[in-house]
C-alpha cells in the first residue's frame, strides 16, 4: 500500500497544508489510485512548510514546500511512473537527504512520533509501540517502582526550571489524602514557543500515556489538561484521543484490567501568561482569577481544591513512556552530568531553517545555529541566541560554544526554559530585544506583587527613555537596581524572571546601551528615533511617490528630480522607507 | 446598547443551552471559566444580561465574575468587527519587523490594537504567538494566515476584506 502523509500541524496548515491536502484527494480520486492518504503531525522542518511524505516498496521521500499546482506532477511521476521528483525532494531514504547534519545531529525521544503517525488515530500511535509503557507500568510495577525509575532517569522538568519529575512525584505520592488530582501544563506563553503545541498537535497520546503513568505513582484518579484557548488544534486532537482511549479502556475504570482508575479533561485557559505558573494555573481551573498565591504549602501539599496535586508540563510527560519502555539507564546516557535526555527546541528567529528540533543535552549553541539551523538568513553576522522567552535571556555569540545544560545555562543568566531559541543577528538591537519582553511581561503581571507590577513599569519606562535618545548614563545603575529588587520581591516566577532579559543584555551588550545613551545612535539601525533617513541620489528615479505619503510632509522635489528628506521635519515614521520600490531610502 | 439587548432577548433560547450545559456540569465549581467561553462563543462577546444570568445559577457575585472576565485576555464585553485581523507579537515576529506591519495596518485603518474600525469591518488584535514563526511576520485574518508580510503587502490584502 502506498502511503502518502501531509504535515498538518498549525505550521503546515498556516502554509496552506489543507489546500495540498485536497489537492492529493481530488488527484488520487479522479485517477482511482490504490493510496492511503493521511495527515499527520509537524515534522519539524517548518522552513520547507508544506511538507508531503511518500512512502512506497518500503521507501521514504519528503517533499518541501509543495503547493497544490505541484500535487499532480509528484502523483504522476513518483506514485503512478516511479520516478522520484528528485529537485523537490527534502529528505529520503538510500542517503537521499539534502541536508544530513539536520537530522545526525538530533535525536528523537519526544517528538519520535511528530510527523511520523497520524495523530487522530489511536492504532497507529499503538502500532509504534504505544500504550506499551503504560501496560508494563500497571501490571508489573509498585508505585514506588515507577518513582524510583523516572528519579533515575534524572529527568527534569521540562516548562523551565527543571526540577527532577521524580522527587516532584515522590513529594505527591507521599502526601496524605484519598483524592489527589494531576494537572498536566500546557499553558505555552512564551512568544516565539510552539513545542508543546507541536507535540499535543502531532503525538496526543504519548503525554496522555505519560499521565497515566504519573497519575498511577501519585495516586490520583483525576487528571487535567490545562491548555491555551488559542490552541484549537491541539485540543480538538487531544479531544479525539481521549474519546479514543475511553473507548478502548486506557481511560475510565480498571485500566488494563488493573485496580487503577484515571481520568482526563481538558480546561481551556482564558489568555493569562501568568497561569503558567503552577497555583495561578490552579486559580484559574477553579475559575479564578489567575493570581499566583505563596508557596508553601506547595501544590503537592495542597493544590487543585486543597488537595495534592502534581503539575508537570507537556515534554515532561511526553518523555515518560520513552524511560519506561528503554529504561532509566539508557535515558540517563544521554546528555550531560546533570541534565539527562533531550529537549525540544523551537527554533526560530534570524536563521535559515526554522522549525521544531529535538536535540541531545550537550550539544553546544554553535551546532544548533549553524549545522541545524543553517546560519544566520542573508549570510548576516550571528550575534545572540535569547532563550527562555520573557523569563529568559540572551546569550552572546562569543559564548557560542556553550553546552545545553541547565545548569551551564542559569550560570549565563538565561534560563533553559520551555524551549523557544530565538536567533538574533547584526541588525537586531539589544536594547529593542530587551524592551520587547519587558513589555511583555509588564503587560501580564497579574498586578498582585508591587516591585512586579510597578518596578517592571519604571523599568520599561527607562528602556522606552533610551531607545527614545533620551537615557542618561545612571538610568543604567537605577534599571539594575530595579532588576534586583523585582526579582527578589516577586512572590511567583513571573516577576522573579521579568528582569533577566534586561540583566543579561546589560551584561553582555552594555556598550549597545551606551551607543544609545552617549552617541544617540543605535548600531543596529533599529531604534526608529535614533536613525536618520537620507534619499540615495543614485537610486531615486524622482518618482513621487513617497513624496506624495510623506505624513509631515518632509520630502522635496520635482518629478524625474532626486528627492531630499528635511530632517528637520522628518518624524522617522519609516513610510517612505517601507514603499520605496527602488530602495532609495536608506537609514543612517 | 439598546441594540445590543434586543440581540440578547432574541437568543433566550442560546441563553437556555448555558443552563442545560451547566447542569451537565458534575463539578459545580470550577465552571465559571467555561461558562464565559460558551456565553462569549454564542454572542461573540460576554453581554451584562449573561453576567448576572451566570451570577443567579452559580452563586458567584457579579463583581466577582466581572473580576474574573477582565483578568483574562480572551473575554470581551463589546462585540467584534467583521474581520478579525491577530497580528502576531511573538519574538520570531517582532525581530523580523511586526512593527512596521502593525504600524502599517494602523494606517490603512486607523484603528490600534483593540479596536474595532468604525465601520465594523475590521477589529485589530495582538496575539503572542500564532505558532508558525518561519513564516515570520505573520498575521492572520479569520482563519486566514499570512505569512512573509512586508508593509507594502498589507493594502492590498486588505482590500480583499473591504
Amino acid at each position: 500500500m502506498i502511503q502518502v502523509k501531509v504535515g498538518l500541524g498549525t505550521c503546515g496548515i498556516s502554509a496552506g497544508g489543507y489546500s495540498v491536502f485536497e489537492a492529493l484527494e481530488k488527484e488520487i480520486e479522479d485517477q482511482n489510485l490504490n493510496v492511503a492518504l493521511s495527515e499527520t503531525g509537524c515534522m519539524g522542518m517548518c522552513y520547507e512548510e508544506v511538507l508531503v511524505e511518500i512512502v512506497k516498496n518500503g521507501e521514504s521521500y519528503i517533499y518541501g514546500n509543495v503547493t497544490p499546482d505541484k500535487v499532480k506532477k509528484i502523483i504522476d511521476e513518483h506514485i503512478i511512473h516511479n520516478k522520484i521528483v528528485k529537485d523537490w525532494v527534502v529528505a529520503g531514504s538510500n542517503g537521499f537527504i539534502t541536508d544530513q547534519d539536520y537530522f545526525t545531529k538530533q535525536k528523537r525521544i519526544v517528538l519520535k512520533n511528530c510527523g511520523v503517525i497520524n495523530p487522530n488515530s489511536i492504532d497507529e500511535y499503538i502500532a509504534h509501540g504505544g500504550y506499551k509503557a503504560a501496560q508494563k507500568v500497571l501490571s508489573h510495577y509498585s508505585q514506588e517502582e515507577v518513582i524510583n525509575i523516572v528519579t533515575r532517569s534524572g529527568l527534569r522538568g521540562r516548562g523551565g526550571a527543571g526540577f527532577l519529575t521524580g522527587v516532584k512525584w515522590k513529594f505527591a505520592h507521599q502526601a496524605e489524602g484519598d483524592i489527589k488530582y494531576l494537572i498536566c501544563n500546557a499553558d505555552e506563553g512564551d512568544p516565539g514557543a510552539f513545542m508543546d503545541r507541536s507535540v499535543l498537535e502531532g503525538d496526543p497520546h504519548a503525554v496522555i500515556e505519560g499521565m497515566i503513568i504519573a497519575a498511577y505513582a501519585i495516586g490520583a484518579k483525576q487528571g487535567y489538561i490545562y491548555i491555551r484557548a488559542e490552541y484549537p488544534k491541539a485540543i480538538q486532537r487531544l479531544q479525539t484521543a481521549i474519546t479514543q482511549c475511553k473507548k478502548k479502556e486506557f481511560l475510565g475504570n480498571h485500566i488494563f484490567n488493573s485496580d487503577f482508575n484515571f481520568d482526563i479533561k481538558i480546561k481551556e485557559g482564558a489568555g493569562a501568561f501568568v497561569c503558567g505558573e503552577e497555583t495561578a494555573l490552579i486559580a484559574s481551573i477553579e475559575g479564578k482569577r489567575g493570581v499566583p498565591r505563596l508557596r508553601p504549602p506547595f501544590p503537592a501539599q495542597q493544590g487543585l481544591w486543597g488537595k495534592p496535586t502534581n503539575i508537570n508540563n507537556v515534554e515532561t510527560f511526553a518523555n515518560i513512556p520513552w524511560i519506561i519502555i528503554n529504561g532509566a539507564d539508557t535515558f540517563a546516557t544521554i546528555g550531560t552530568d546533570k541534565s539527562k535526555g533531550t529537549k525540544v527546541f523551537a527554533l526560530a528567529g534570524k536563521i535559515v531553517k526554522s522549525g521544531l528540533v529535538e536535540v541531545p543535552m550537550g550539544i553546544t549553541i554553535n551546532e544548533i545555529v549553524f549545522d541545524i539551523g543553517g546560519g544566520i538568513i542573508g549570510g548576516k553576522k550571528f550575534k545572540a541566541v535569547q532563550m527562555g522567552g520573557p523569563s529568559g535571556g540572551c546569550i552572546p555569540a562569543s559564548m557560542g560554544n556553550l553546552k545545553i545544560d541547565y545548569d551551564e545555562i542559569n550560570r549565563t543568566g538565561a534560563i533553559m526554559g520551555s524551549g523557544g531559541l530565538i536567533v538574533l543577528d547584526e541588525s537586531t538591537c539589544m536594547v529593542d530585544v530587551a524592551k520587547f519582553f519587558l513589555t511583555f511581561t509588564q503587560n501580564e503581571s497579574c498586578g498582585k506583587c508591587t516591585f512586579c507590577r510597578i518596578g517592571t513599569k519604571r523599568m520599561l519606562e527607562i528602556l522606552e527613555r533610551i531607545t527614545d535618545g533620551k537615557g542618561e548614563e545612571e538610568d543604567l545603575e537605577i534599571l539594575e537596581d530595579l532588576a534586583y529588587k523585582v526579582q527578589r520581591n516577586s512572590l511567583c516566577g513571573l516577576g522573579q524572571t521579568a528582569p533577566n532579559p534586561v540583566l543579561t543584555t546589560l551584561k553582555y551588550f552594555r556598550d549597545e546601551y551606551l551607543a544609545h545613551i552617549r552617541d544617540k545612535k543605535c548600531p543596529a539601525h533599529s531604534c526608529p528615533l535614533l536613525i536618520n533617513y537620507v534619499i540615495n541620489p543614485k537610486k531615486c528615479t524622482g518618482c513621487m511617490l513617497c513624496l506624495r505619503k510623506c505624513p509631515s510632509n518632509a520630502i522635496t522635489g520635482n518629478k524625474k528630480e532626486v528627492h531630499i528628506i528635511n530632517p528637520e521635519v522628518c518624524t522617522k515614521c519609516g513610510i517612505c522607507y517601507d514603499l520605496c520600490k527602488f530602495d532609495a531610502i536608506e537609514k543612517v | 446598547m439598546e441594540q445590543m439587548e434586543s440581540t440578547i432577548t432574541e437568543s433566550a433560547e442560546e441563553l437556555e443551552q448555558f443552563k442545560i450545559d451547566l447542569l451537565k456540569k458534575e463539578d459545580k465549581k470550577g465552571s465559571l471559566i467555561p461558562l464565559l467561553q460558551s456565553a462569549q462563543e454564542t454572542y461573540g462577546f460576554i453581554p451584562e444580561s449573561s453576567i448576572y444570568y451566570i451570577s443567579e445559577i452559580i452563586g458567584i457575585p457579579a463583581a466577582e465574575i466581572y473580576g474574573v472576565i477582565t483578568f483574562y485576555a480572551q473575554f470581551r464585553l463589546r462585540p467584534l468587527g467583521e474581520n478579525i485581523i491577530k497580528i502576531c507579537q511573538g519574538t520570531a515576529c517582532h525581530v523580523n519587523g511586526a512593527k512596521n506591519i502593525l504600524n502599517a495596518i494602523k494606517n490603512e485603518l486607523d484603528i490600534s490594537v483593540g479596536e474595532t474600525s468604525e465601520d465594523g469591518k475590521f477589529s485589530l488584535q495582538s496575539v503572542a504567538c500564532i505558532g508558525c514563526c518561519s513564516l515570520a511576520p505573520v498575521m492572520m485574518i479569520n482563519d486566514e494566515t499570512y505569512g512573509r508580510l512586508t508593509p507594502k503587502k498589507i493594502a492590498k490584502i486588505l482590500k480583499e476584506y473591504k
